[in-house]
């Protein structure tokens, strides 16, 4: 599994970073959504991806 | 056809009685107008998250007050992508959860400051104008820029505009007084530039109309967001007291308590409307071309398939996605923010004041039934 963010949809809202900040984090500059680790699992990781309010996360 | 649900009936705390009856209905507003009410968790979060249901909305709606009056330039929650991107970009740097954690100590400060001045007023005290107001208040107004001590320009006039009890021009002169004074406090800044995201905006490419819409945006959500969060998720937690012992004593529980309170007491209901931009479909319904569609966030936030036990208060559970900041390209920009100052300020009240508690009868309590953010008008406590 190979987490996937789309920063074009990505809202900045910091849920994911929130969630999950060893994996995620947030552009200084505009807040998007930053990937640490594409490898990571887990149920932050979930709780992450259907939490995100644009959909920007996804994994296969 | 029935109205919007408004009647809290028994629970001051629930949502308004009968609201989640139906996943997707058609309802009535006071003028007469009807627009689909959405209130399962799956199609709140799928209405809020497609933008083919436009946010583009020309005002008119006089149950909701943001809907009420003409949208103002810059004011992004009322704009569709690109446009509402090219404007939400310029600041969400500004409130990532990194650059919030950084103002951890400023909001401590902030929070013990106004618990010193509680504990010097006469009791009883209102927790609202001694704690919950200016926390917020003070911490927006230095992010922003904008001076605390001019506060009789802005707050009044902010709190106005969201009162559903409000005549057109009533909303009109507030919207009018609150641009008047953020206009001449940025042509201010155009001649002294000073320290706050509003000043860092100068330069950004943006009119001073934009600015100022933006600044409205800000400065209103900046206030009467957290400060009814505050001052409400204290009376419900006093209401709890097994619930407020876990968030005194346990910094963990303080922070899981921030999304709980959030979700179950959903200040922010049916605030947002949506028009259908084209033939859509939800839940098997189309949803015609023109048509309005507003979303009960309350009723998501208590849906069953959200989580288990959606009735009880459960400080201690781990965050559930709730939609208490709405979801979507339009979900909360400052939502990080105002988790910090809930999460420093419960636990820091109810430690400063271990015998905190109503000075009324919960009956007396001045909930806010007529504004468009729910909360407390007055909380009146002793210790």
């Amino acid at each position: 599994m190979v987490i996937k963010v789309d920063r074009e949809r990505c809202a900045s809202s910091g849920q994911c970073a929130l969630t999950a900040p060893e994996v995620f984090a947030q552009d200084e500059e505009d807040g998007r959504v930053v990937l640490l680790d594409e490898h990571a699992t887990g149920p932050e990781v979930r709780r992450a991806t259907t939490g995100c309010p644009t959909q920007a996360i996804s994994s296969d | 056809m029935r109205a919007i649900p408004t009647d809290r009936g028994a629970c001051p705390f629930d949502p308004p009685a009968g609201m989640a009856d139906e996943p997707l209905s058609k309802v009535r507003l006071s003028n007469g107008d009807q627009v689909w009410l959405v209130t399962r968790h799956d199609l709140v979060r799928q209405v809020l998250g497609d933008t083919r249901f436009s946010s583009e909305i020309d005002g008119g709606f006089l149950d909701v007050p943001l809907h009420a009056v003409q949208p103002q330039p810059g004011m992004f929650i009322q704009m569709d992508p690109p446009e509402h991107t090219r404007l939400r970009r310029l600041l969400t740097g500004r409130f990532t959860v990194q650059r919030m954690q950084r103002l951890r100590p400023r909001i401590e400060q902030i929070v013990t400051e106004r618990l010193d001045a509680l504990e010097r007023a006469p009791r009883p005290a209102d927790l609202v104008a001694e704690f919950a107001l200016p926390i917020p208040s003070l911490v927006i107004c230095e992010l922003l820029g904008v001076p605390y001590a001019e506060r009789a320009s802005f707050q009044e006039a902010g709190a106005r505009l969201l009162t559903l009890t409000g005549t057109q021009e009533e909303l009109e002169e507030a919207m009018m007084r609150l641009g008047g004074y953020l206009a001449e406090l940025i042509a201010r800044k155009r001649a002294e530039p000073g320290e706050g995201l509003l000043d860092d905006l100068l330069d950004s490419g943006l009119s001073d109309e934009e600015l100022v819409g933006i600044a409205i945006l800000l400065l209103i959500a900046g206030h009467e967001t957290t400060a009814n969060m505050i001052s409400l998720g204290t009376l419900l937690l006093l209401q709890h007291p097994d619930q407020l012992a876990l968030v005194r004593q346990s910094p963990e529980a303080a922070r899981t308590a921030v999304d709980e309170l959030l979700r179950y007491l959903s200040i922010v209901d049916v605030g947002m409307f949506r028009r259908a931009s084209t033939d859509l479909e939800l839940d098997g319904q189309i949803i015609k071309e023109g048509e309005f569609v507003t979303c009960s966030l309350a009723a998501a936030n208590r849906d069953p398939a959200l989580l288990d036990r959606p009735e009880e208060l459960e400080v201690s559970r781990p965050k559930a996605p709730h939609v208490a900041f709405g979801f979507g390209p339009h979900q909360c920009l400052g939502q990080n923010l105002a988790r910090l100052e809930m999460e420093i300020a419960y636990p820091a009240l109810f430690r400063r004041l271990p015998d905190l508690r109503l000075a009324v009868p919960l009956e007396k309590v001045p909930f806010k039934s007529d504004m468009a953010i729910y909360g407390v008008h007055r909380l009146e406590v002793e210790w």
